[in-house]
């Protein structure tokens, strides 16, 4: 009896959480662990012991993610076996891109992030086919251009990575430093952000809405690559030169990205809403989800976004602490990443502590793109300050 | 009927009920922000002249009264501020113990009914005992996370699982973050200088340009000040124990506990011309520390010491030695003088006293390569920047180059020259002579303003004409004489005039007959001064041709001299911020409070789970059933799991 007790215990114990993992889980796991020890192998020599611990954090967290959202490790696996490729095809020689047909036409940083913006705007469309044309095949393709749209983006970001190196050694960086490639780090996470909601809420209704905000970062893209040539691959300045960017920004632009689908999200709410009120039996009343859905994924979003973009601002303090000489000086872009704080976390008050639900929270998270936007883009276009990097 | 002391203590809670209110603290999130607004959209702690410019006398008071000049240090901000801080604490101090109290109660109370009442909920029954179950079904709950109370009730148990305690830790982190933030950036900021200030024991030193020295001692700050930010520009070579606070349009100056020596200084550019890196090798002499410390500091990897930092923030000239020649245009030599950037210098110029004043030194100016040169950018060689200021007080500045630049296979010497610093330099080009100097232009130039030489000239290119040389010869004269003192302009103005009474058709012949008369004297003025001759004929002719185009824009250049940079001993000087932020600590822990207090609130929300077994005739009813503070949606598919995880279990038994 008291045996049988024991496997009572045992089997009503299980699965924790580590024997639900499968061999695939754990396959991708050595992989990723092998790639950062081959990295750590072949460049721990040029890394200083701040990168290394970087690397030792991004290992686990990427490992982390592919557990907890399984698409992404495809995603991954395709987006490092094409960038791989593009490395090997280079070779030592950048001029290989005006050669080489598959970095040429495919792989070459400026090809991918044009075909970035190939997809995104077929994504767009079909999104919008998808919601209009209540097709939910057309759906499934927008999301498959979508996945397609980000893995090109970031592979356009991983070989630029390269062939800023290849240009010279002194002028290599992580590609993160200026407005274009921040642009594309916008579109691309915003992207992943939205494809992780759309599978855990079942709907992709909302891939239209999400996909316009995606687009006009666009359009501002390839403006300023054709009039500005924005694309092209500048040194970095000496207060750039830090180990501190390959955290501070990427942080940054996951809080930009959850704000603005947040963002997005309230104006679907509010068509729904609105539609619930006066046709009922239209569109938006009945393709869109259920306002308790669009509700909780704004507080998703704002959550998400509101938790790193404090963490992107206290990592931007302690960088400022070294490159600028004090951890706050109230510059305008300090400024303005704690307004946006405040303002986020005035909503989340509300929300928590009112109770406040529905449309005026919608409201406000529409409104929040625009204090988002400007202390993204309005700071570096009208204030002047130490952040100056990203102008125009 | 109440006595005085219940409604005091009444009062006291109902301020304390209205500053720890949600509606308070939330206003005052909104104030601070657009407060915050104000400071970005006007630049902070310009000089009171450019605000002045900018709103004109009678804003530029108002402003000054509200303090938005320097706004976050304004007492209105700091009271904003001050005011959140206590409603936070409040908040923090009201809602804490409850809390506290929360994560340790296991909600006991429930029972099957109650229980039955929950949103989230499911029952079972099974052919199995109460005391059976409760080990399994502990474990099930335990190995999900969930800490695991049993109390027996009635005819059987109630288990009680919680998880996420830690979700009421992140509040309290999170807000008390807020708190430590700012009690760490207000011991690190300048509130009792402003206080020291406002109660007239020290004045900011608003006189520009004087020496450190001479600095009075009530605009002096000791070394016992707990917190600073100055900067510093130290030359090579040289060591200070002064910083200077720049504050709204003056300064103090701040005594450093040590000295600062800045052994060595370097910098790195791309091929450019953008800097790639610059560096210090520091030398600090503490008098509490036996050796000197030797560091060297670049940006972003700073010198940390006790509880300062200084940084490397930027470079300038340190007083390069700079040896010049000087030519009076018109003169036909030089004199040398040496000088220090930095320095003024007493001239005298042909219409009173000049200043010179030399400004910088550069060692590189990376200007984008003329096309088909195979590289992208070319290094034109140093170059040093003055003012000549005369004795009214008015300045030009002007930026000469050391070397000649290669333009259309010609060589020039360039001076840029500029009114206003906000206007480009609009350069004025020298050319170059057959041994590479400015000497040949120079001595053209000098014979153009000589009225002999002038006179030979006229008579050589006259004197070929039979009849009317004698006109001929005054106009010559009177065109290399207008020539020589006002340029094309003058010489334009001139025939203009002098003609203004002809025909149209006939003016403009009359004219170009003039310009041919003025190109040949001043050729034969060029040829008598016998220079050495250039490899050809053409370079001969070309170096006239460059030379009459500087001599007509001349007089408009604004100087009586040109100043040739014979030889440089270069002098950085390295541009040092010195902090001292004695809470520093205290920020950076609340920084890793609020990360940390951030994603436990939102990442790990508290859910509840009961267990309700009650046991008849040796069969169990098992009732489960859940709650959640946060993401109702979440929690409804985890409790799912839960759920169905159970039910496979239960089934086997």
């Amino acid at each position: 009896m008291s045996a049988s007790q024991e496997t009572l215990i045992k089997d009503f114990g299980k699965p924790s959480f580590w024997s639900a993992l499968t061999l695939f889980d754990w396959l991708w796991a050595a992989l990723v662990a092998g790639g950062a020890a081959y990295v750590l192998y072949r460049y721990g020599a040029v890394m200083d012991a701040y990168e290394t611990g970087i690397l030792m954090g991004v290992a686990p967290l990427l490992a982390g993610t592919g557990w907890w959202w399984k698409p992404f490790r495809t995603f991954a696996l395709a987006v490092a076996a094409l960038s791989l490729c593009a490395v090997w095809l280079y070779g030592t020689q950048l001029s290989n891109a005006e050669t080489n047909f598959f970095l040429q036409y495919l792989l070459a940083s400026q090809s991918a992030v044009m075909w970035m913006s190939a997809l995104f705007i077929l994504a767009t469309l079909s999104y919008f086919i998808s919601l209009f044309a209540r097709s939910d095949y057309a759906g499934q393709i927008a999301s498959a251009l979508t996945w397609s749209a980000a893995a090109s983006g970031l592979i356009g970001l991983l070989v630029r990575w390269r062939e800023s190196y290849l240009i010279h050694p002194d002028v290599g960086h992580i590609p993160v430093s200026n407005l274009y490639e921040v642009f594309i780090l916008f579109m691309l996470i915003t992207a992943l952000l939205y494809l992780y909601y759309e599978a855990r809420y079942q709907t992709r209704a909302l891939g239209a809405f999400v996909m316009l905000v995606i687009s006009a970062a666009l359009a501002f893209l390839l403006w300023f690559t054709f009039e500005r040539a924005g694309h092209e691959i500048q040194p970095l300045v000496p207060a750039l030169k830090s180990y501190w960017m390959k955290i501070h920004v990427p942080a940054n632009f996951i809080g930009y990205g959850a704000f603005s689908l947040a963002a997005m999200v309230g104006i679907a709410y509010l068509l729904r809403a609105r539609a619930e009120r006066v046709n009922p039996q239209g569109l938006f009343a009945t393709r869109l989800p259920s306002l308790e859905i669009m509700d909780n994924l704004m507080y998703k979003a704002i959550t998400l976004g509101f938790g790193f973009f404090t963490l992107a601002t206290v990592l931007g303090a302690l960088w400022a602490a070294e490159a600028w000489g004090g951890y706050w000086s109230w510059d305008p872009k300090e400024t303005w990443a704690l307004i946006v704080l405040l303002n986020n976390a005035a909503w989340l008050h509300f929300r928590f502590t009112k109770g406040w639900r529905g449309a005026p929270m919608a409201w406000w998270a529409v409104g929040g793109l625009l204090v988002t936007t400007f202390a993204f883009m309005g700071v570096n276009m009208f204030l002047s300050g130490l952040h100056s990097y990203g102008s125009l | 009927m109440s006595t005085a002391i219940p409604s005091a203590r009444r009062r006291a809670s109902i301020w304390l009920e209205f500053l720890g209110s949600m509606n308070l603290a939330i206003t005052l999130l909104a104030a601070l922000a657009v407060s915050s607004v104000v400071g970005t959209v006007l630049q902070q702690n310009k000089t009171y002249e450019s605000y002045i410019i900018k709103f004109g006398p009678f804003w530029f008071e108002v402003y000054k009264a509200l303090g938005l000049y320097d706004v976050y240090s304004a007492g209105w901000f700091v009271f904003v501020l001050g005011f959140l801080l206590v409603s936070t604490s409040l908040c923090v101090y009201r809602n804490a113990p409850g809390f506290v109290r929360e994560m340790r109660d296991f909600r006991l109370q429930h029972n099957a009914r109650s229980l039955r009442a929950f949103a989230q909920h499911a029952e079972w029954t099974v052919a199995l005992g109460a005391e059976a179950l409760s080990a399994p079904l502990e474990n099930y709950l335990a190995a999900r996370g969930f800490r695991v109370r049993v109390k027996p009730q009635g005819s059987g148990l109630l288990l009680a699982g919680m998880k996420g305690a830690t979700n009421r830790v992140g509040y309290i982190l999170a807000h008390v973050a807020v708190v430590v933030i700012c009690i760490g950036g207000l011991l690190d900021g300048n509130l009792p200088l402003k206080i020291k200030e406002w109660r007239g024991e020290v004045r900011l030193e608003t006189k520009p340009g004087i020496l450190i020295s001479e600095v009075p001692g009530e605009s002096r700050l000791p070394a016992s000040n707990p917190s600073y930010r100055g900067s510093v520009n130290i030359p090579e070579g040289a060591s200070t124990r002064d910083v200077i606070l720049r504050m709204r349009d003056g300064y103090f100056v701040q005594a450093l506990p040590f000295e600062i020596a800045v052994k060595d200084f370097r910098t790195e550019f791309y091929d450019n011309g953008q800097p790639k890196s610059f560096e210090s090798d520091l030398v600090l002499i503490d008098p509490e520390r036996a050796e000197p410390l030797e560091q060297t500091i670049s940006v972003n990897r700073p010198l940390l010491y006790k509880n300062f930092a200084i940084y490397q923030s930027s470079f300038t000239d340190g007083g390069s030695r700079l040896t010049l020649r000087v030519w009076r245009l018109g003169g036909t030599d030089a004199l040398n003088m040496e000088g220090v950037v930095g320095g003024s210098y007493k001239l005298h110029g042909p219409e009173g006293a000049l200043t010179l004043e030399l400004k910088d030194f550069r060692l590189h100016n990376v200007k984008s390569a003329p096309p088909g040169s195979g590289k992208k950018f070319v290094d034109i060689g140093p170059s040093f920047i003055f003012k000549l200021r005369n004795e009214k007080g008015e300045a030009l500045e002007f930026e000469n180059y050391m070397l000649p630049l290669n333009q259309d296979g010609r060589e020039f010497y360039i001076s840029g020259v500029r009114n206003n610093e906000n206007l480009p330099f609009s350069p004025l080009r020298f050319p170059a002579d057959a041994q590479g100097g400015v000497a040949g232009f120079m001595r053209f130039a000098g014979a153009l303003r000589d009225s002999a030489q002038r006179a030979r000239a006229v008579a050589q290119v006259t004197s070929a004409g039979p009849s009317g040389a004698r006109t001929l010869g005054e106009t010559a004269a009177a065109l290399l004489e207008r020539f020589a003192a006002g340029g094309f302009a003058a010489t334009q103005e001139y025939i203009r005039t002098r003609l203004a009474s002809l025909p149209g058709e006939q003016r403009e012949q009359v004219a170009r007959a003039y310009i041919t008369l003025l190109q040949d004297s001043l050729h034969a003025l060029y040829v008598n001064l016998d220079l050495p001759p250039m490899p050809d004929v053409a370079r001969q002719q070309q170096f006239f041709q460059d030379a009459v185009d500087t001599l007509g824009a001349l007089p408009d250049y604004g100087a009586p001299f040109y100043f040739e940079l014979a030889d440089f001993n270069q002098l950085q000087a390295s541009g040092l911020q010195i902090t001292r932020t004695p809470g520093k600590g205290i920020v950076y822990l609340g920084f890793g409070m609020i990360v940390a207090g951030v994603f436990m609130m939102f990442y790990l929300p508290q859910r509840r789970v009961w267990l309700a077994l009650s046991e008849q005739d040796g069969r169990t009813q098992v009732l489960l059933a859940g709650a959640s503070n946060r993401d109702p949606l979440g929690f409804a598919r985890e409790f799912e799991a839960l759920r169905d995880g159970l039910t496979e279990r239960l089934q086997r038994l």
